[in-house]
């Protein structure tokens, strides 16, 4: 369980998360959205310990992750993890050595076990023939389905996902969306997923929250959060042309 | 933890205090690069065990000393001739230029070998490891290792450090053979000093104790070297501007550092 305890960060005197409290239930997709520069992967950075509360503490089950530093940390983010919003793979190594990059550095699999489990993250993500290839040779979209590749080879107990469909066409996402979901039920992982894309978040997942000026104004279900009246909350849906109706629709 | 927050501080409300606050972060970054140099030195022996971070290892080397090679080449023998040419003129003048074979030799061995040949590695090897290394902590690359638990400085550092420890020595010997090689065809062409006479003249003042400390200044160097510009690297902060900005830094810090550590090394050794 993913446990915020009023989180506040002031980033230059800016207040980014204001007394923010939530929890994220283990097994559990959570979707949070909002406008541009609302603090959305400020929220996500505190989770791994990227960023450190300025007041309050961020909890990851019995672990207080806000806290702790060198050999816990370490420990504490091999449950989790990340999809950064470029992708972030390693320029002089190619996709599927980006991908096994964890497994040959933090776990004891065979050569033959680390080939097996890249294939199957590579195909998951539709990238079986592009393994080979570096990622200054790959597209921004598909650099960013190797990151999640690399985010979920270890079968992560948390993965983090920045804006995982940003940059990508519409098809494309979905799939992605329902790779998300599909995790989830699979493999019970937790997903936290940060994204403009209202679509992909009604449609994988579980609770929805709206952050805006550094709190969440409405956290629910999809349908309840198509249906909510608070006005940031409408204005989001209506820029989308999501109407209290388009749930129904998918 | 390498990622870290960038840190807001209100401008000083003075220029005391602004450069107090200069000192006391110049001493920050100071300690901080030291531990972090240390953490790279001490998981040195770890490459024994690791084949990939050996072959990386091996990579760095490579990189750093054959693809150098052809600069210190020119700057090893340029030295070595003029120094000759200088000494030997001057020499001249009092009919004893058969010994610019001692001069050029201590000359090289003691201070100018190691010198030469880390101002060319910071200029080639510590730049190119700060824009790489600061490139990848501006694309979230650093944070990425972090994430995944790779200790940053042991996977990028280490291997790095390791073949500078092992290839700056070996260059600056080099540099000291081509410079004294340099300096002999000066004579030869120039000052009329048959080779064979600068030969003996330059052997006979070698001591093995010069060689020794210009490779372990050249050693300490690469170190200095290694660990300031990985430091840039992994601090580097607001995208390409950034990147320039620790590219720059990490050259003039290791000029200055190397300027600075050649003398202490020269004093420690060498009694007035």
């Amino acid at each position: 369980m993913i446990r915020f305890d009023h989180v506040t960060k002031q980033l230059g005197g800016r207040l980014v998360l204001d007394d923010l409290s939530f929890e994220i239930p283990k097994g559990e997709i959570f979707a949070i959205v909002g406008p541009s520069g609302t603090g959305k992967s400020v929220t996500l950075k505190h989770m791994v310990r990227l960023m450190t509360p300025t007041r309050g503490a961020v909890w990851i089950d019995g672990t207080e992750i806000s806290a702790v530093d060198g050999a816990d940390l370490a420990r504490a983010r091999e449950r989790f993890g990340y999809l950064f919003q470029g992708g972030a793979l390693l320029g002089w190594m190619t996709v599927e050595e980006n991908i096994a990059l964890p497994l040959r550095e933090k776990t004891r699999l065979s050569e033959a076990e680390i080939a097996e489990r890249v294939a199957k993250a590579l195909c998951a993500v539709g990238l079986e023939e592009d393994g080979d290839k570096f990622p200054s040779e790959i597209s921004g979209g598909m650099q960013k389905r190797a990151g999640l590749a690399r985010a979920i080879v270890r079968e992560p107990e948390i993965v983090l996902y920045d804006e995982p469909t940003s940059g990508l066409d519409p098809v494309t996402a979905r799939t992605i969306d329902k790779l998300i979901r599909r995790l989830n039920k699979e493999l019970g992982i937790t997903s936290v997923v940060v994204t403009h894309d209202l679509q992909g978040a009604l449609l994988s997942a579980d609770r929805i929250a709206m952050l805006t000026g550094g709190r969440f104004v409405e956290v629910s279900s999809p349908h309840a959060f198509v249906a909510a009246d608070q006005p940031d909350v409408r204005r989001f849906l209506d820029a989308q042309f999501i109407s209290k109706k388009g749930i129904e629709g998918m | 933890m390498i990622t870290r927050e960038p840190v807001y501080t209100d401008a000083p409300p003075n220029a005391i205090a602004g450069l107090g606050r200069a000192i006391v972060l110049g001493l920050g970054d100071i300690g901080r690069a030291g531990s972090m140099t240390a953490q790279a030195l001490v998981g040195m022996p770890l490459l024994l065990f690791c084949a990939r971070r050996r072959r990386e290892c091996v990579r760095q080397m490579f990189h750093m000393g054959i693809k150098t090679l052809p600069v210190i080449s020119v700057v090893g023998m340029f030295t070595g001739m003029i120094l000759g040419l200088q000494v030997g003129l001057e020499l001249r003048r009092f009919n004893q230029e058969i010994y610019i074979g001692s001069a050029v030799m201590v000359s090289l061995l003691r201070e100018m070998g190691p010198f030469m040949t880390g101002l060319i590695l910071a200029a080639c090897v510590g730049s190119s490891m700060a824009a790489q290394i600061g490139t990848m902590t501006v694309n979230d690359e650093i944070a990425a290792l972090e994430i995944m638990s790779i200790d940053p400085v042991l996977f990028l550092m280490t291997p790095r450090i390791a073949a500078m420890v092992f290839m700056t020595p070996v260059l600056s010997f080099y540099t000291c053979v081509l410079g004294v090689i340099g300096g002999g065809i000066v004579g030869l062409t120039q000052l009329n000093v048959p080779w064979d006479q600068y030969i003996v003249m330059a052997m006979d003042i070698a001591r093995l104790r010069d060689l020794y400390v210009g490779l372990f200044k050249a050693l300490l160097f690469g170190i200095v070297i290694t660990g300031v510009s990985c430091y840039e690297g992994f601090t580097t902060t607001q995208g390409a501007v950034g990147v320039g900005q620790a590219t720059r830094r990490s050259v003039i810090s290791s000029f200055l550092l190397i300027l600075i550590l050649g003398y202490i090394v020269t004093r420690m050794f060498y009694d007035l």
